[in-house]
């Protein structure tokens, strides 16, 4: 199975629009062969129709879907190599579970499609299920079966909306590793369309971020944690204080001054002029408390086990989250002192 | 629940008037067909005899029963006419339901398949006929299949005949008017059905591979079965009792139930007779009604 040649998914300057509204917005990327790749976004975002674009059930309003050197772009969906697992599973009520996963291979002889739906059943480990109706299993058995299905015709690439959506968490977490599993295995590329950070992030080599049909930054879930492009992304991949400012002139080497209300700060370089109004965007692990840096009153400390989570207060009221070791505790709420972060530790954002 | 009682009450309330209606204008008009069809005609007012004799008490009731008799339908079971007419208007139901199947189907699923700003429209075309007269719309078909209609001068003119057809008062006639009037009731459930049905369902197919066909085939069309099943259901059972069509657009030997029972009624005021085709008719219709019960109470249990 892992065997099929590796194909580079490439979109071009895709565009979608609905009358007047522009649901996709000149998106370009390149997957790479055997990639697990998240698209992540609220809903509205975009991040359907551009999955939907890429299996054919929308037409683009401009720009190109290639795979490997074909175009699909005006191929309609039952000539794509590709295959996608739909959010409700869409399986068909009115078949058993082995004639659902062998929709797709009409093309194969009779035995050899038996043997393979055997074969995608022991994958999804579901033997012994062949012969029963999809209202008869449990939301997790539906999904494997839904993933069977889509996985039956070899496709050189999967698409999955929101693949864990319907199931409840304890089941989702299993089921993360699951598919992660299956997809090392066959070495298939996958996109997951989600609306869920911690999913994307457990999953996903890459996640494209997506925000009002724009993909806003694409890149390793760390680098998108470590060094978002936007308030936007910053905020949806975790925690972050955002620390309003203006910007110093250009320094030499990799860090550049803030001049915030309460003091001036140091930061990762950026490319913005000097003058513009920005934010300093720090994650609370990064936040020391300490001698040096901004002036803080501890508002409130709450010991976790494995960290020890601060709210501080700086002196126009605004509020800090802190999460540190907890050996570095001690000091009792209403203390006043310093916060301070490394400045390859904060990045510097449009306001 | 808690306040079980009065809602309980309340409930039983409201299941009252439908059934003393069902009782009032159906099972009581049945029960003096039957007992009609169990009399002998009669040169009287009211043309049978026995007439129940209120003032007779136990005796009279005794003798009225025993004067019934099932003569009138070992009339119906000896003269082939009748046997004739009853296979004549399962035939003609058959025909024009399997027709209104093959016709009734696309027309729904193009319905269901239409932008859905538009489907209110196209349904309410769908029943606009019904906002003309039935007997207006049948009378029309006559003008139109007569040998010198439109539908000859149409085929005339286009030189693909060189003689008019003869189409009015043959049995392609009947099957043209009861496909016409009953398509709304094929199409309407089937419709109802096929609209229901999961868009994801289609995509999962087309993006398996399966060509626009095979999608039909192979989803659209064992989901729509319910709905087929009604819509086939709810034109049959009438179809077979009917009496306008075939008498306005048939021809003399055209044979169905409603047609002997009409004749019967009104030419040879044979009520008794009458009432033993009446209940023939009914007798007939029982098997598709619980056949079509059946098929909406699977329907309903197929659905997730």
């Amino acid at each position: 199975m892992a065997d099929a040649p590796a194909l580079r998914l490439r979109l071009e300057d895709l565009t979608k629009r609905f009358g007047t509204h522009v649901a996709v917005d000149a998106v370009n990327l390149d997957l790479d062969p055997g990639e697990f790749f998240c698209l992540l976004g609220p809903s509205g975002c975009g991040k359907s129709t551009l999955l939907r674009m890429i299996a054919g059930f929308e037409t683009p309003s401009s720009g190109r879907v290639r795979l490997g050197d074909q175009d699909l772009t005006a191929l309609p969906p039952h000539r794509r190599p590709v295959n996608m697992m739909f959010q409700s599973y869409a399986l068909f009520p009115h078949m058993s579970v082995a004639r659902n996963v062998g929709y797709g291979l009409a093309g194969l002889g009779r035995t050899a499609a038996t043997a393979r739906v055997s074969e995608l059943l022991r994958l999804v480990q579901l033997d012994g299920f062949a012969d029963r109706r999809p209202e008869s299993l449990s939301g997790g058995q539906r999904q494997r079966v839904a993933l069977a299905r889509a996985l039956a015709r070899e496709p050189k690439l999967l698409l999955l909306d929101e693949p864990l959506g319907a199931l409840d968490r304890g089941l989702r977490e299993e089921t993360q590793a699951e598919l992660r599993a299956v997809q090392r295995r066959l070495g298939t590329a996958f996109v997951v369309v989600t609306h869920d950070p911690e999913e994307a992030m457990m999953l996903a080599d890459r996640i494209g971020v997506m925000e009002g049909g724009r993909l806003a930054q694409v890149g390793p879930a760390s680098e998108l944690y470590r060094r978002p492009v936007n308030r936007f992304v910053a905020g949806l991949l975790g925690d972050v204080n955002l620390i309003p400012g203006r910007l110093g002139p250009v320094e030499a080497g990799d860090s550049r001054m803030v001049q915030t209300p309460h003091g001036p700060v140091h930061a990762s370089a950026t490319a913005l002029s000097e003058g513009a109004s920005v934010v300093v965007a720090v994650r609370p692990e990064n936040l020391i408390v300490g001698t040096e840096g901004l002036p803080v009153t501890i508002a409130d400390a709450t010991f976790l086990g494995d960290r020890l989570r601060r709210t501080l207060r700086l002196p126009d009221g605004t509020l800090l989250r802190s999460s540190g070791r907890p050996d570095d505790a001690g000091d009792p709420i209403g203390t006043e002192t310093r916060a301070c972060f490394a400045s390859a530790d904060a990045v510097i954002l449009p306001a | 629940m808690r306040a079980g009682s009065p809602w309980r009450l309340f409930d039983r309330l409201v299941r009252l008037p439908p059934l003393l209606w069902l009782a009032a204008f159906f099972l009581l008009p049945f029960a003096i067909t039957l007992k009609i069809s169990l009399s002998e005609p009669a040169t009287a007012i009211p043309p049978y005899l026995p007439v129940l004799d209120w003032q007779g008490g136990l005796d009279g009731w005794s003798a009225f029963l025993e004067a019934l008799n099932f003569d009138n339908y070992a009339t119906l079971a000896a003269d082939a006419l009748y046997r004739d007419a009853a296979l004549g208007s399962l035939a003609y139901a058959a025909v024009a339901s399997l027709i209104l199947v093959a016709v009734g189907t696309p027309l729904a699923y193009a319905l269901a398949r239409a932008p859905s700003h538009r489907q209110p429209l196209l349904v309410a075309l769908v029943v606009v006929p019904f906002w003309t007269s039935f007997l207006i719309r049948i009378y029309a078909w006559i003008a139109i299949l007569k040998p010198e209609g439109l539908l000859n001068l149409i085929l005339l003119r286009l030189g693909l005949v060189s003689q008019p057809l003869i189409i009015l008062n043959t049995d392609a006639a009947v099957i043209v008017g009861l496909v016409y009037a009953y398509l709304p009731f094929m199409v309407l459930p089937l419709y109802a059905v096929m609209n229901r049905l999961d868009p994801a369902l289609r995509e999962a197919a087309a993006d398996l591979g399966a060509s626009p066909t095979r999608v039909f085939w192979t989803v659209t069309l064992p989901l729509s079965l319910p709905g087929i099943a009604a819509g086939a259901g709810l034109c049959f059972i009438p179809m077979v009792g009917e009496f306008v069509i075939p008498d306005l657009l048939g021809g003399s030997e055209t044979l169905m139930l409603g047609r002997v029972l009409w004749s019967e009624f009104f030419s040879n005021r044979d009520w008794p007779l009458v009432g033993a085709v009446a209940v023939l008719i009914l007798a007939i219709i029982i098997g598709p009604v619980v056949l079509f019960r059946d098929s909406l109470r699977s329907g309903e249990e197929g659905r997730p």
